[in-house]
C-alpha cells in the first residue's frame, strides 16, 4: 500500500507491505525495518531498526494527532487510490473569519459588539472556564459582522462564536 | 474512631481522603453535584447524596445541603478536604451545632487565622518574626521614617487589598512620594480604602511552609517544610520537601516558632504554617492555612506518616501517636499539580473528555487522582486533575523519577500542563536547587528553555508518518481526518491483532 501522508504541513511518501509477520517499509523511497502491534486503541509499539516508540493517537472530528515521545504531530493519511480529494484546511486572513470556541466554556462577556472595528488580537469575547476567564481575540483587522452569542450562553469547543469581516 | 465519614469535596482530594476511610475501616460518604455524577469520587465511595446543581454555592459550598446528607447518611464526621468549606468557620460551627465532628481545627481557631490583623497581633505576641514594616496605614512623612529605618527597597501595599491591586515597590527614596500616592490612590479605587501600609520588601523570595499536627490535649509536633516557590500567578505548581535551602538549624527554628503559632491560637488538627524567606535564610511569618494542603502528600513521603489517618485520629479525641522526636525525614518527595490547561496556548482551561490515559507507575511514584479515561473533565471547577509525586533517597534520585514518569504519563482528548514539569524538572537552577517565586516566570519566558524536548525531532517525524500509515492499515475505519483509506483491513486477521495486543499487555 501506498500512502501520502502530511505531518505538520509537510508531505512524505510511505509504502507499507506486509511479509510474515514483519512490515516492508521505505519512507520517500528508503527503506526501514519496522515491526508494529497495537497494543490497544490508539497505542501502538513501534520498533523501528531497533528503536522502541509507544506512538498515541489523538482524534478529534476535524483532525488527528500523534504523540511520539513528548511531541505532537497534527497528521494526515491519504491513499492515493481513493477518489477522495483532501479537504482544504487552509484558512487565510481574505474575506470573512469566524471566530471558534477553543473550548467549552460559558460566556461571560462580549468585548466587541456587532459593527464594532477590530484589530487582529484585539478581544472580542470572554470566556469562562474552570473559574478561568479568557479573553478570545480577534483572528483579522476588520468589522464584527456577527455576534452569535449573548453573555450567559454556554458553548462547547468548534462552537462558531462571531464572525469578523 | 468514627464508623461513617461525610467527604464535602470532589476530585482528587476526596477519592484521597476516601482511601484513608477505607483503610481505617470508616465508611465513607461522598457527595456529588449534577455534573459529576460519573466522577471518581461517587464510584470509590461506599455511599454517595446527589446535592445540586453545578455551581458551588447550590451543591459544594451550600451548607445546609451537606449537613442534610450527614443526617440521612447518619455520618458522624465531616472532611472537608481543601478549598471549598475547609476554611469556613461558619461551617465548622454549623457542623458542631450539628452534632457531627469537623475535621479540622476549632471555628475560633479559623477565625483568628482568617483575620489577617487578629493573626498578626496574636503571632506578634507569641514572638512570631514578621516581614519588617509598619502594621497598620500611615501617613506619607510616617511612612518615610519607616522606610529610612527598615532600609530599602520597600513594598507599599493596601491595607484593605489582595491580588496585587495597591502595591508599589519602591527602590529608591526619591520615589516614594510618587508611588505612595500613587498605591493610596489605587487602593482607593479598587477597595475604596486608600489606607497603605509599608514592609521591606524581600529580594528573590522563597516560599516556604511547616506542617504541624496538634491533638486536643495539647500536644504539637511539626512534620518538616515543604518549598513552595515554584509558582505562576501565585498559585503553586510544584512542591517539595525538604527544601533546598533549609538546614537542620533553619528547620528546628521554623518548627519550634509554628508550634508556638499553631499554639497561641488553640490549633487542633493538621494545618500549615507559611513563611516568606530570603536567600540568606532570614524567614517571616506570612499565613496559617487552616486544612490539609494539596502539597500534603510530599510530607507523607518523607515522614513516613498518613496525614489523613492522623487527622481522622485527632478529631475522634487521640492523641497524637508519636513525639517531635520520632519524627525523622528521610530522603526526597517532589510533587507536580497536573493541571486541564493548555501550556501552548496561555495556558488557556481545557475541559472536556479523556480519551485516553496512560498513568505511570513504578519505584518511587506516587498519584493521587480524580480522572479516568472517558471521564469529561467539567468546566466548573478548578483545573486540578491529578498530582504526580516522585520520592527518592535524594533530591537527585526523586526528579529522575518524576521524569521518567512524566513521560509515562499521557492524557488523551484535553491539554494538560505536562510538558510544563518536564521543563521545569530539566531547568538547571531548579536541579541546583536555585529557587525563588518569579523562577516559574523567568523560565518560561527564556525561549532557550523552550527546546528542551526537541532533541532528534527529525527521528520523531520519521516515527509518527510510519505509524500514521500503520494506523490506517491496522484499524482503517478510524485512520485519519478524511476516512480516505479503504479496502485494506484484510491485511492482518483481526484474531491475530488481538492475540499480539494482548501478549504485549502482559508483558
Amino acid at each position: 500500500m501506498t500512502y501520502e501522508i502530511t505531518i505538520d504541513g509537510k508531505n512524505y511518501k510511505l509504502d507499507l507491505s506486509r511479509i510474515d509477520e514483519r512490515w516492508e517499509c521505505s519512507l520517500d523511497g528508503e527503506p526501514v525495518q519496522v515491526d508494529a502491534v497495537l497494543a490497544r486503541p490508539n497505542v501502538m509499539s513501534v520498533i523501528i531498526a531497533g528503536e522502541a516508540y509507544e506512538v498515541k493517537r489523538e482524534r478529534t472530528a476535524t483532525d488527528t494527532h500523534l504523540w511520539v515521545k513528548s511531541a505532537r504531530f497534527a497528521v494526515d493519511v491519504r491513499d492515493p487510490r481513493s477518489l477522495r480529494s483532501r479537504r482544504s484546511k487552509a484558512g487565510g486572513v481574505e474575506g470573512p473569519q469566524k471566530l471558534l470556541a477553543p473550548m467549552p466554556g460559558k460566556i461571560v462577556r462580549i468585548v466587541a459588539p456587532v459593527g464594532k472595528e477590530v484589530n487582529a488580537g484585539e478581544g472580542v469575547l470572554v470566556i469562562e472556564a474552570m473559574k478561568m476567564q479568557n479573553e478570545l481575540k480577534s483572528p483579522k483587522q476588520g468589522v464584527v459582522k456577527q455576534v452569535l452569542v449573548t453573555e450567559g450562553t454556554s458553548v462547547t469547543s468548534g462552537d462558531v462564536l462571531a464572525i469578523v469581516e | 474512631m468514627f464508623k461513617k465519614v461525610l467527604i464535602a469535596n470532589r476530585g482528587e482530594i476526596a477519592v484521597r481522603v476516601i482511601r484513608a476511610c477505607r483503610e481505617m475501616g470508616i465508611r465513607s460518604v461522598a457527595v456529588y453535584s449534577d455534573v459529576d455524577r460519573a466522577s471518581l469520587h461517587v464510584r470509590k465511595a461506599d455511599e454517595a447524596y446527589h446535592i445540586g446543581p453545578a455551581t458551588a454555592s447550590e451543591s459544594y459550598l451550600n451548607i445546609g445541603k451537606i449537613l442534610g446528607v450527614a443526617k440521612v447518611s447518619g455520618a458522624e464526621a465531616i472532611h472537608p478536604g481543601y478549598g471549598f468549606l475547609s476554611e469556613n468557620a461558619l461551617f465548622a460551627q454549623a457542623c458542631a451545632d450539628a452534632g457531627v465532628k469537623f475535621i479540622g481545627p476549632p471555628p475560633s481557631a479559623m477565625q483568628m487565622m482568617g483575620s489577617k490583623t487578629r493573626a498578626r497581633q496574636r503571632m506578634e505576641a507569641a514572638g512570631v518574626p514578621f516581614v519588617p514594616g509598619s502594621l497598620r496605614g500611615l501617613e506619607f512623612e510616617q511612612t518615610r521614617e519607616v522606610a529610612e529605618k527598615i532600609g530599602y527597597p520597600v513594598m507599599l501595599k493596601a491595607a484593605a487589598g489582595g491580588g496585587g491591586k495597591g502595591m508599589r515597590l519602591v527602590r529608591d527614596p526619591k520615589d516614594l512620594k510618587s508611588a505612595f500616592e500613587a498605591a493610596r490612590s489605587e487602593a482607593q479605587r479598587s477597595f475604596g480604602d486608600s489606607e497603605v501600609y509599608i514592609e521591606k520588601y524581600i529580594e528573590n523570595p522563597r516560599h516556604i511552609e511547616v506542617q504541624v499536627l496538634a491533638d486536643e490535649h495539647g500536644n504539637c509536633v511539626y512534620m518538616g517544610e515543604r518549598e513552595c516557590s515554584v509558582q505562576r500567578r501565585h498559585q503553586k505548581v510544584l512542591e517539595e520537601s525538604p527544601s533546598p535551602i533549609v538546614t537542620p538549624e533553619m528547620r528546628a527554628k521554623m518548627g519550634a516558632i509554628a508550634v508556638q503559632a499553631a499554639k497561641a491560637c488553640g490549633y487542633t488538627n493538621a494545618g500549615t504554617i507559611e513563611f516568606i524567606a530570603d536567600q540568606q535564610r532570614n524567614f517571616y511569618f506570612l499565613e496559617m492555612n487552616t486544612r490539609l494542603q494539596v502539597e500534603h502528600p510530599v510530607t507523607e513521603l518523607v515522614t513516613g506518616h498518613d496525614l489523613v489517618h492522623l487527622q481522622f485520629r485527632i478529631a475522634s479525641g487521640e492523641r497524637l501517636p508519636f513525639t517531635q522526636d520520632d519524627i525523622r525525614l528521610r530522603g526526597h518527595a517532589i510533587e507536580c499539580r497536573i493541571y486541564a490547561e493548555d501550556p501552548d496556548n496561555n495556558y488557556f482551561p481545557s475541559p472536556g473528555k479523556i480519551t485516553l490515559l496512560l498513568a505511570p507507575s513504578g519505584p518511587g511514584i506516587r498519584r493521587d487522582s480524580g480522572m479516568y479515561e472517558g471521564w469529561n473533565v467539567p468546566i466548573d471547577y478548578d483545573p486540578l486533575l491529578a498530582k504526580l509525586i516522585g520520592y527518592g533517597a535524594t533530591r537527585e534520585e526523586a526528579i529522575s523519577r518524576l521524569q521518567r514518569a512524566l513521560y509515562e504519563y499521557f492524557v488523551g482528548g484535553i491539554k494538560t500542563n505536562i510538558s510544563l514539569f518536564r521543563r521545569i524538572l530539566a531547568h538547571p537552577d531548579f536541579r541546583a536547587g536555585k529557587l525563588d517565586t518569579g523562577f516559574l516566570d523567568r523560565m518560561l519566558a527564556d525561549p532557550q528553555t523552550n527546546n528542551v524536548e526537541d532533541e532528534r525531532h527529525d527521528d520523531k517525524v520519521r516515527v509518527a508518518a510510519i505509524a500514521a500509515g500503520l494506523f490506517a492499515v491496522l484499524e482503517p475505519t478510524v485512520a485519519s481526518g478524511n476516512g480516505a483509506v479503504t479496502g485494506v483491513a484484510k491485511e492482518q486477521s483481526k484474531w491475530k491483532q488481538a492475540g499480539r495486543a494482548e501478549a504485549l499487555r502482559s508483558l
